[in-house]
């Protein structure tokens, strides 16, 4: 059989590999198959969506340019269905630009259970956030030279996000990241459908945690008071 | 099997098609100047010197993916093929089955080349590493390697009783490598997704290294160092057990990729296990080639290609040693992620791989050309420049590796493992340089033997007359 043709061809070529293929794939396939895939459209939740309106409050020319104008009440049936697939189908496009410009080649998207990365990132990966088409093939990666991306979302603001994808060094200032200029209209502040698609998807990251950081209670730093109250201070100073 | 007796009853003209054994070493020898200008590119990114920021045709993440695509399909595939053209028909003494055949499949895998480069350029990737080929490119180089398969085999099976170590492998890689890039490019694209997506990602990685690449090495080693040497290889009974443990142990590593994962636990203990068993049986064969050329080890200094042959064993044994110790959990929180496994590709895919490729390059050009080689200085620099760089390269990478994973488990901001990382990083682009040198020697080498090639032949016409 060692060194005979159809020991070579069916033993070493097909039943060891066939043997590697069902205990190395079959099993865990099998074995998550309780959990089924969710779609993308499955996958829009509310920290996400809010991202998402958040893009067209920030940049509401591109923002229309790129997905047209949204429904004028958000809470009916019908503006919630364009809201909720326009987030479906900004997640599959950022993905697939993620995976495009090689973003997982430098990010990985799972945290370990060792090397305090429970510290630095929050809590470790389970299978079931697995289980969706745009984990399809799967994003785990296999390096880091920037951070773990898989609790990214909703660290910061989109803003931020359009300025490091434009020109990674003007917010983080020893960033070895490449530019993404194409991404853009000549600036940040007018990001093209591929550049809000792929802000949307690292949003998406980590949305479905509770630790996802809680921007709906944010409210808006109240400048005009503060200014008003400057203004105040000044005219009483010389007075006083 | 040596020369003389083969050439009496067979004509080397009618067994082996030498035109297409150099179109292949040109088209490999091309593109892996390809990979490392895309290396070069990553590698001056790092350092935040990159002359073409900013253009997206050479944006650095897309060159990164041409970088390994370029190594694995352009020039180790087309140096393998090429090498099959010689050594299958001379070993199993019939020749291929047809040679316009042949020559469709160059063709075709030039265009897959090409059409992956330019799929990958557009910004067409699959999620998968180096299985990144875009999807609809999948069909064509499934079909490909299935007319690879059916082009060779013919002669493989028409050997009879029993066959040289060299066919074992041969026989198998052939429906290793179709399944494995089958399993690859198709199922964690259309059929899974999440964890058993890795899984199975994880075996395919290490399939392509395992299933393509080192049996067509191994093979070939098997081949060429009995025959340049001029004595069999030691032990058959270690060459036995080489290619079956390989067999067996080889494809159930895949998962030791993705430790720390949410894959199952004894999943992963059973590649780590695997694993470190593939580590023993590499040392059963790296004991059989040191056992042939015992006696014979100053050809290591005077015979070029059996020293590239042997110092690609050495990485190889190291390579390995390496890998039994960095799958265990212990070094994997450490080192997983980091630089480390960077030093580690590189050792195994040009230390040991491409220098084997280099070795079997300088022993059959001036054979097909019927030549010397112009310079014999140019290939020690070619040597030297290679074996060196890719050396500093990896040590560099890997200890930047340990200080990469100390950094990020110490809690400190990330910017620190960049700052770490640096000097480390400048050390791996003059290491790159000095094997892209290396190259550009051999090509010059190259270019030179072939223009001198025609004075010695116009000379031989004009003596007898």
């Amino acid at each position: 059989m060692f060194e005979r043709k159809s020991g070579i061809l069916l033993v070493a070529g097909l039943i060891f590999f066939a043997f590697a293929f069902l205990s190395n794939a079959v099993v865990p396939a099998l074995m998550y198959s309780h959990l089924p895939e969710k779609t993308a459209e499955e996958l829009v939740n509310g920290n996400i969506r809010y991202q998402f309106e958040d893009l067209a409050r920030r940049y509401p020319e591109a923002f229309v340019a790129a997905f047209g104008q949204p429904p004028e009440d958000p809470e009916t049936k019908e503006g919630t269905d364009w809201w909720n697939q326009n987030v479906a189908d900004a997640l599959r496009e950022g993905r697939s630009i993620y995976v495009g410009e090689g973003c997982w080649h430098c990010h990985s998207q799972f945290v370990r259970p060792v090397s305090n990365e429970e510290q630095r990132w929050g809590p470790v990966a389970a299978s079931w956030e697995y289980q969706n088409e745009l984990q399809r093939p799967v994003m785990f990666g296999t390096r880091r030279v920037g951070p773990d991306l898989s609790r990214e979302g909703g660290r910061r603001s989109n803003d931020w996000h359009a300025v490091h994808f434009f020109k990674p060094t003007m917010v983080s200032h020893k960033s070895p990241m490449p530019e993404y200029p194409w991404l853009f209209d000549g600036s940040p502040s007018k990001p093209t459908r591929r550049g809000m698609a792929l802000m949307t998807y690292v949003q998406w990251l980590g949305s479905w945690l509770e630790s996802y950081p809680d921007y709906e209670a944010y409210t808006q730093a109240p400048l005009e008071e503060l200014k008003k109250e400057a203004a105040e201070a000044a005219e009483a100073a010389p007075a006083g | 099997m040596s020369e003389a007796t083969e050439t009496q009853t067979h004509d080397h003209k009618d067994l082996v098609d030498e035109k297409i054994v150099m179109a292949y070493f040109f088209m490999a020898l091309t593109f892996m100047l390809v990979s490392m200008l895309g290396g070069l590119l990553m590698a001056g990114q790092l350092l935040r010197h990159n002359p073409l920021s900013g253009i997206e045709l050479f944006s650095p993440g897309r060159w990164r993916m041409i970088h390994t695509n370029a190594i694995a399909y352009g020039f180790l595939a087309n140096a393998f093929l090429g090498l099959l053209h010689w050594s299958i028909p001379r070993l199993t003494l019939h020749p291929v089955l047809d040679k316009r055949l042949s020559w469709l499949i160059f063709a075709a895998w030039q265009i897959v080349v090409l059409a992956t480069a330019a799929g990958l350029l557009f910004g067409q990737a699959q999620g998968l590493e180096w299985g990144e080929t875009p999807v609809w490119i999948d069909p064509v180089a499934q079909l490909g390697l299935l007319l690879v398969a059916i082009n060779f085999m013919p002669p493989i099976l028409k050997v009879k009783g029993p066959m040289y170590v060299t066919l074992w492998y041969f026989l198998a890689m052939f429906i290793w490598t179709f399944l494995t890039y089958a399993m690859g490019n198709f199922v964690p694209e259309y059929f899974v997704s999440g964890t058993s997506a890795g899984a199975v990602g994880g075996l395919f990685i290490h399939d392509l290294v395992g299933l393509f690449v080192t049996p067509l090495g191994w093979g070939l080693m098997y081949y060429f160092v009995p025959i340049i040497l001029k004595k069999p290889i030691w032990s058959h009974g270690l060459s036995l057990v080489g290619f079956w443990g390989l067999a067996f142990f080889y494809p159930l590593n895949g998962i030791h990729h993705f430790l720390y994962t949410p894959i199952p636990m004894f999943l992963q203990y059973g590649a780590i296990i695997s694993t470190i068993a593939v580590e023993m049986v590499v040392t059963t064969v790296i004991i059989n080639f040191f056992g042939t050329l015992w006696g014979r080890g100053r050809a290591v200094v005077e015979d070029l290609p059996i020293r590239w042959f042997y110092t690609g064993m050495v990485f190889y044994f190291l390579t390995c040693l390496q890998c039994a110790m960095q799958t265990t959990l212990t070094f994997q929180a450490l080192i997983h992620f980091t630089d480390w496994v960077v030093g580690h590709a590189h050792l195994v895919m040009y230390g040991v791989f491409s220098q084997w490729i280099f070795g079997m390059m300088t022993y059959l050009i001036p054979r097909i050309w019927k030549t010397e080689w112009y310079s014999r200085k140019a290939l020690e620099y070619h040597y030297w420049l290679s074996a060196a760089g890719v050396f500093i390269m990896a040590s560099d990478l890997i200890l930047c590796g340990l200080f990469q994973g100390w950094s990020w488990a110490s809690l400190q901001p990330w910017e620190h493992s960049i700052n770490v990382s640096f000097p480390f990083w400048v050390v791996r682009v003059f290491a790159g340089l000095a094997m892209f040198a290396g190259l550009l020697v051999f090509l010059w080498n190259i270019w030179m033997t072939w223009k001198t090639r025609e004075e010695v032949e116009l000379s031989n016409v004009a003596l007898p007359a």
